[in-house]
């Protein structure tokens, strides 16, 4: 029987793939035999080793286009490589993203234009051009990365809030619009995950947010990356317009 | 690379441009609206075997200006 999780041919694009959830879904990804293409930003350097370490351990081919997700023509040189090497593009990962919080009142106009741009804009490009390459294919799964914030708000993230919102608005329009070319368009929303990101957290809030998990323990970018292999997948095939929330029951 | 060009033109649009002697234009000729230009784009990028810019879709008003884009890609 054919695993249905085996990605082997198959070409797939991690933007944010540097580290924490990006990091582990290229893995996870490579594991299952696909083709990478991973995005990180700026650092050019951190992601050439990603690629260099990642494409060794699974030995699948990985390249790299390093550039800011929120100009567009990142996602697009990323598309382009992917039709320049392999001709195709089956998955679309739109995982970068940054976390700036502050309360209302006290966010400046730079950090709501950074967290709208790469967090709502950076997926917007991404599914754009992704579109393009999957319908000469005649198939593509295009994920993007929600937040648990996004789906019921939180104080303290009012920008970050709107534009994880954004993302499944943007992924259920996508979702209809690109349905007849068998694109499947989805959105995981991820509750709190032990990433960079939730290691600056003062230990008092780190509690408090912990207590308000049902499943009572962290999430890893590991349980991530496996709901990002299940929507890259076959085992997935009838699945689009979907959030899928993954909390461990997490309350906010 | 005209003979490209109109093949496209007749498989989406169902029309002969001939090389230009027949006048067609986005969002007047019939067929050729938001989706129909979609299905132009791909089918361009199919037949040139390239990826469009952005720029470049968006500017493809006409059927000269499709000839016109076209041939940075031929």
């Amino acid at each position: 029987m054919l695993d249905p999780l085996a990605l082997s041919g198959r070409v797939a694009i991690v933007t944010g793939a540097s580290r924490g959830i990006g990091r582990a879904i290229a893995e996870t990804l490579a594991a299952h035999g696909a083709t990478l293409i991973l995005n990180g930003r700026r650092d050019g350097e951190a992601i050439s080793r990603a690629s260099r370490y990642i494409s060794e351990k699974f030995n699948v081919p990985v390249s790299y286009v390093a550039g800011d997700i929120s100009q567009a023509q990142t996602s697009a040189n990323l598309v382009k490589d992917a039709f320049t090497r392999h001709k195709r593009l089956d998955i679309y990962v739109n995982n970068a993203g940054v976390l700036i919080d502050g309360l209302i009142g006290m966010m400046p106009e730079h950090d709501i234009d950074a967290t709208l741009s790469i967090n709502l804009a950076g997926v917007l490009h991404g599914v754009q051009s992704a579109a393009r390459l999957m319908q000469r294919g005649g198939r593509g799964s295009i994920i993007n990365m929600s937040s648990i914030i996004g789906r019921f708000g939180n104080t303290g993230q009012l920008v970050y809030s709107a534009s994880k919102a954004g993302v499944i608005g943007a992924t259920l329009a996508a979702a209809k619009e690109l349905a007849p070319k068998n694109i499947r368009v989805n959105a995981i929303a991820p509750g709190f995950i032990d990433t960079d990101m939730v290691r600056q957290i003062p230990e008092a809030k780190f509690a408090e947010r912990l207590a308000s998990i049902g499943m009572g323990r962290i999430g890893t970018p590991q349980d991530i990356a496996n709901t990002a292999l299940f929507l890259a997948s076959d085992l997935s095939s009838y699945v689009t317009g979907q959030v899928l929330g993954v909390d461990g029951g997490m309350l906010v | 690379m005209h003979d490209k060009i109109d093949a496209v033109f007749k498989e989406v649009l169902n029309v002969d441009p001939k090389g230009g002697a027949i006048t067609l234009v986005y969002n007047e000729t019939e067929g050729w609206n938001s989706v129909g230009h979609m299905m132009l784009v791909a089918g361009l990028e199919q037949a040139f075997d390239c990826m469009l810019e952005m720029d470049d879709i968006l500017d493809m008003s006409s059927y000269e200006k499709v000839v016109e884009i076209m041939a940075k890609y031929a």
